[in-house]
């Protein structure tokens, strides 16, 4: 699997939105703020997804597409508690 | 004046896209039938009847774009009317490019279009970014622009002045799309009156008939390949269906002449769905808060299915939208939600009808208000996802 030697990885694929983001936010439930996590999903919902809840968590996310089909993206957790929501934030 | 009786089914209607006939338009068309079945191009008695008709719907209908009758051909759905309005502008223009800039938000239909792409981005509302506009239009090879007034599933303005000034200046046709604002946003007056070389609308935005109506101002360089077709001005190969045309025309009437109480009461009433949504946890409230359709808003709930909850609801007898792709017909979410960056999922749209044409709207949104945070909750837990 893909990213250093402990960081979780949340297999998503073949699953459909929303079931990678909820995945994804019962992984990062226990974490610490800092960690590391990384996601693979195949949907396409995702990738507009996985920023969207990022940012709603104040989580940070990079993403990369694979040759075979499906992306992987890399989530570092964010301080707990207050993340902004403002629609009119870009 | 008393309330003309309305569609007994639509209890609890929040998704009027498209929405029923405003109800004196759809007494219009049951009248129409006899009197305006001919085909108003032959020259016997019903089919002259027919024409006159149609000419005064016409200028009713060109009346509400704020343009000439012989400036404005009627199409069979707004889909067509954008796709010839288009085809005309590349056409006209093939010399000057191929090019068609338009941003990330416009209507499937405008970017399915030849042209189109790269589409110019949008930012978090929805608003299409117009320094990257600007630069697009300067690239050169440019046959055409594109811009919605305001869009239709999240309710964002456009800077349609702004645009419209960019493409005078760099001598590009605007085509101005109105097929989620007209009648609905600004009254009977355009909001930007003199804005677009060419215009489209859709009936149903105004509570008619879900048909198309394409305006090319005179002057613009417009044409279509191969032989100059029959009808409509040469846009069409057949003319519409007058009673059609004259539903339309009377549902402008009807709702160009409600204008002063209609648009606040809906401003209202959204504003409250806004202020409801954004308290239930987890619930982001997309588009810009102010400058918007008076009758527009879409939010998306996360950890919710959008399918599941648009059940949740239709449970309740409440009739809403989704954008989101988690529902059956559709693989992909809404390109709008998407290009926004904003949650495609559990999203929930609602488009409220004329009052007019819902008189227990007030009520229905009132209960969405009440039923909202419960329907948010029982999805969740139902799916196990409460902790979360």
């Amino acid at each position: 699997m893909r990213g250093p030697a402990g960081v979780p990885v949340v297999d998503a694929r073949g699953t459909r939105c929303p079931v990678p983001v909820i995945r994804l936010a019962r992984a990062v439930r226990d974490l610490p703020p800092g960690a590391t996590v990384v996601l693979l999903a195949d949907d396409v919902a995702a990738w507009s997804d996985v920023p969207a809840w990022a940012r709603m968590k104040g989580h940070a996310v990079s993403l990369h597409e694979e040759d075979e089909g499906w992306t992987v993206y890399e989530v570092v957790l964010g301080p707990r508690g207050a993340a902004p929501q403002d629609a009119r934030s870009t | 004046m008393a309330r003309p009786p309305t569609d007994a089914d639509v209890a609890g209607l929040l998704d009027a896209s498209r929405g029923p006939l405003h109800p004196v338009a759809a007494r219009t068309l049951e009248a129409s039938l006899s009197v305006a079945w001919a085909d108003p191009t032959r020259l016997h008695q019903p089919a002259r009847r027919a024409r006159a008709l149609l000419d005064t719907a016409r200028e009713v209908l060109a009346d509400a774009l704020g343009v000439r009758p012989d400036e404005l051909s009627i199409h069979d759905s707004a889909d067509r009317a954008l796709e010839l309005a288009i085809a005309g502008l590349r056409h006209a223009r093939r010399r000057a490019g191929e090019r068609v800039v338009a941003g990330a938000t416009e209507r499937s239909v405008v970017l399915l279009q030849p042209g189109t792409e790269p589409h110019v981005p949008v930012d978090r509302t929805g608003r299409v970014q117009v320094p990257e506009y600007a630069g697009a239009l300067a690239a050169g090879g440019v046959a055409a622009a594109v811009l919605q007034s305001a869009n239709g599933e999240v309710g964002t303005r456009q800077p349609v002045d702004e645009v419209d000034d960019l493409c005078r200046a760099g001598d590009v046709p605007l085509l101005l799309d109105l097929t989620a604002s007209l009648g609905r946003d600004g009254g009977t007056a355009l909001r930007s009156p003199t804005a677009g070389s060419v215009l489209v609308a859709d009936a149903a935005s105004f509570g008619g008939p879900p048909i198309g109506l394409l305006a090319v101002r005179t002057g613009t360089r417009w044409s279509l390949p191969g032989p100059r077709r029959e009808a409509e001005h040469g846009r069409e190969h057949a003319p519409p269906w007058v009673p059609l045309v004259l539903a339309a025309a009377e549902a402008w009437r009807q709702t160009s002449a409600a204008r002063e109480m209609e648009e606040p009461a809906a401003r209202a009433l959204v504003d409250k769905v806004r202020r409801t949504a954004a308290a239930v946890p987890d619930v982001e409230v997309v588009g810009d808060p102010e400058a918007r359709l008076p009758h527009v808003v879409t939010f998306s709930v996360l950890y919710a299915d959008g399918e599941v909850l648009l059940e949740e609801l239709a449970a309740r007898d409440l009739v809403v939208a989704s954008g989101s792709a988690c529902t059956s017909s559709m693989l992909r979410p809404s390109h709008v939600l998407a290009a926004m960056g904003v949650l495609t999922h559990g999203n929930v749209r609602v488009t409220l009808p004329l009052e007019a044409v819902s008189p227990t709207r007030a009520e229905d949104v009132e209960r969405l208000c009440r039923e909202l945070p419960d329907a948010v909750a029982a999805v969740r837990q139902r799916l196990g996802r409460d902790d979360l």
